[in-house]
């Protein structure tokens, strides 16, 4: 290597430091902190001792029985599967929804495009929190859905359709939330769409359903794909809208490692099942990675 | 209570030449801190009070073992004072010498958690229960057969609080066991009783009750006396909070001085001072519950004085939560997450 390629390099080192020095704070640290807390033995009093541990994942399969004997135990499983079901039926419901609004705001002339991307964005504004308790409120006994069913004699006027502290409930709480975060990367992929390739494919007598499947969804995917994985990580890890949507009757992966550290005062295995989480999001954006691969490929011409 | 920017300002008056003001550092529950009581302290003493909050005694326990120092005055909860005395947290301080000492009920001189009086001083207690609402409700509260095995009226209509701690407890008073049991079978006996309610339930929540018993979304909810009593006030006249025959679940928050505390004199003043049945009157009527100091009750608001929620019945038992070994504590999160799985 030349001296001044040496220098060369040593000045872009120096001018990602910051970069790094932010990952590795802000991400890098707390990160391998969670990890050595989750192989740590826990303090029933909160805290952790510093002794070398495997219980915590242990804990995430078995259990003691009463004689003392290491038994299966599915109660964590069932967490993490119903997790990863509402995680992966939110994404869908929002691939769907996300895919129609920003089909609608591509095919509206620029000026138009650019207000309603930026409507998108405003519920961002309000807290999480705050739009979550709108939710009980339009979804709880005698609210906004409740009320119309009401004044038609449809219920009693003590009646409920009874959406709130369901799975449902939980369902649209997690679309609700994440659903910008769908559309945006959507609508940033079809936005380079060159509409002369769907023009091209009417001119060749596809239909419309035909154009969609064949054009603009291989070129849409490497948006809807960052898309899914935008609303799907999040969602698995969710308990504000379990808690407050579901009525919390049912433990989902965020709510359990809520639990553990705040009531349970079990650190280690709140931090092993917060590793168990990050394996399942690695494991997705994997997948994220060889599926944009392929699209890439598909996409080519 | 001190204004930051005003703190600011006299730190700068200090620069300038002035005697630095004494200072008192107090980490206590969101809240919690009448404002009156502190002015009344800071006019009368001229010390500067700093009030740092804290939102459970989890909390306030991690920051105090990952030695946090600089608060003088920390305000735990009954089963977490026996914990920090056990983990060495806290500093003894001579509390039957102080002059208002005297004005402490008997019934809470020497407490279980603190035998002899070594470290805390009365500041709040009350309980939990459940409430209930009197008109869309049939039942009178008497039992937490009510609550356990809710009838028809109820069931889908019932809130129950999102963390065990009370509420295994409860099911502990009902079902006739220890509490802090490290029996597996007492375990499975107060699960079944979860089980059974389970159906009943419309949510697990602390928070919320008031707002929900007021709308009638649920009519029966796990509920603490002070809270219920704003509830009753300010929400609907009909929430009542019940005092079941097997008895509710205390807590009592006292004032300690944690190791490494900077200001230990004022720590003993201010603790001398609350011991004032004047002084705790305001913390009283501020915060809706009661306090241990003999006397009091003429200085509280009439509201409170005569308030249901504030004087429990002679006849209910009322038990304090502990702290559970590590055995004990693993049951209790083992039947709760088994009951949400």
């Amino acid at each position: 290597m030349s001296e001044v390629a040496v220098i060369d390099a040593r000045r872009r080192w120096l001018a990602l430091a910051p970069a790094y020095l932010v990952i590795g704070v802000f991400m890098v640290i707390p990160l391998m902190i969670m990890v050595a807390i989750s192989f740590m033995e826990q303090n029933v009093y909160g805290g952790v001792f510093r002794v070398f541990s495997t219980d915590a994942y242990t804990q995430f399969l078995f259990q003691r029985d009463f004689d003392g004997n290491l038994v299966f135990n599915p109660a964590y499983l069932v967490i993490l599967g119903r997790s990863v079901a509402l995680a992966a039926a939110a994404t869908a419901i929002c691939v769907a929804v996300g895919f129609s609004v920003a089909w609608f705001i591509v095919r509206q002339p620029p000026r138009r495009r650019n207000l309603l991307v930026f409507l998108i964005t405003i519920p961002f504004w309000t807290n999480l929190l705050v739009r979550a308790y709108a939710w009980v409120i339009i979804l709880g006994r005698g609210g906004v859905i409740d009320s119309p069913f009401r004044a038609l004699g449809l219920l009693g006027p003590d009646g409920t359709l009874g959406l709130l502290y369901t799975n449902t409930a939980i369902l649209i709480g997690l679309t609700y939330t994440y659903l910008p975060l769908m559309v945006l990367p959507i609508y940033a992929s079809l936005e380079k769409l060159d509409f002369r390739l769907v023009e091209a494919a009417s001119d060749l007598y596809a239909d419309k359903w035909w154009t969609m499947r064949q054009v603009v969804l291989p070129l849409a995917a490497p948006g809807v794909i960052a898309g899914a994985i935008l609303v799907f990580v999040p969602a698995l890890g969710d308990f504000i809208s379990p808690n407050l949507l579901g009525g919390a009757k049912r433990l989902t992966l965020g709510s359990l490692v809520q639990f553990q550290f705040a009531t349970a005062r079990n650190w280690p295995f709140g931090a092993a099942v917060a590793v168990i989480l990050l394996v399942f999001v690695m494991a997705s954006l994997a997948l994220y990675v060889r599926l944009t691969r392929k699209a890439g490929k598909a996409g080519q011409p | 209570m001190t204004v930051r920017i005003l703190a600011a300002g006299a730190a700068l008056a200090a620069l300038a030449g002035a005697a630095t003001a004494e200072e008192l550092h107090i980490y206590n529950w969101t809240d919690y801190t009448a404002p009156e009581l502190i002015e009344k302290f800071e006019a009368e003493t001229g010390i500067d009070v700093i009030v740092d909050t804290y939102d459970t005694n989890e909390t306030l326990l991690a920051k105090l073992k990952s030695g946090a120092t600089g608060y003088d005055i920390v305000v735990p909860s009954q089963h977490f004072v026996k914990i920090m005395i056990q983990e060495g947290l806290l500093q003894k301080i001579d509390i039957k010498s102080m002059p208002n000492y005297a004005n402490v009920d008997p019934r809470w001189k020497n407490p279980p958690w603190d035998p002899n009086q070594e470290y805390s001083v009365p500041w709040q207690w009350g309980s939990a229960s459940f409430s209930y609402r009197a008109d869309l409700y049939s039942g009178k509260g008497e039992s937490l057969k009510e609550f356990f095995e809710p009838s028809e009226e109820v069931s889908g209509r019932l809130q129950v609080f999102a963390s065990p701690d009370e509420v295994y407890n409860m099911a502990n008073l009902y079902l006739g066991l220890p509490f802090c049991s490290e029996d597996p079978e007492d375990a499975k006996k107060v699960l079944a009783l979860f089980q059974a309610q389970k159906p009943h339930v419309l949510t697990y929540s602390s928070e919320g009750m008031n707002d929900r018993l007021a709308t009638g979304e649920v009519i029966m909810a796990t509920h603490w006396n002070g809270y219920s009593l704003v509830g009753r006030r300010e929400a609907n006249p009909n929430i009542i909070y019940a005092y079941p025959k097997e008895g509710i679940v205390g807590w009592f928050d006292s004032l300690v001085v944690p190791v490494g505390a900077s200001n230990v004199e004022a720590a003993r003043k201010f603790m001398n001072f609350v011991m004032d049945p004047e002084n705790i009157a305001l913390q009283s009527n501020f915060a809706a519950y009661s306090n241990g100091i003999m006397g009091s009750e003429k200085y509280m608001d009439e509201a409170l004085r005569t308030a249901p929620e504030l004087n429990p019945p002679a006849d209910v038992p009322v038990k304090f939560g502990e702290a559970c070994s590590a055995e004990a504590q693993k049951l209790i999160e083992r039947v709760w997450t088994q009951l949400l799985q």
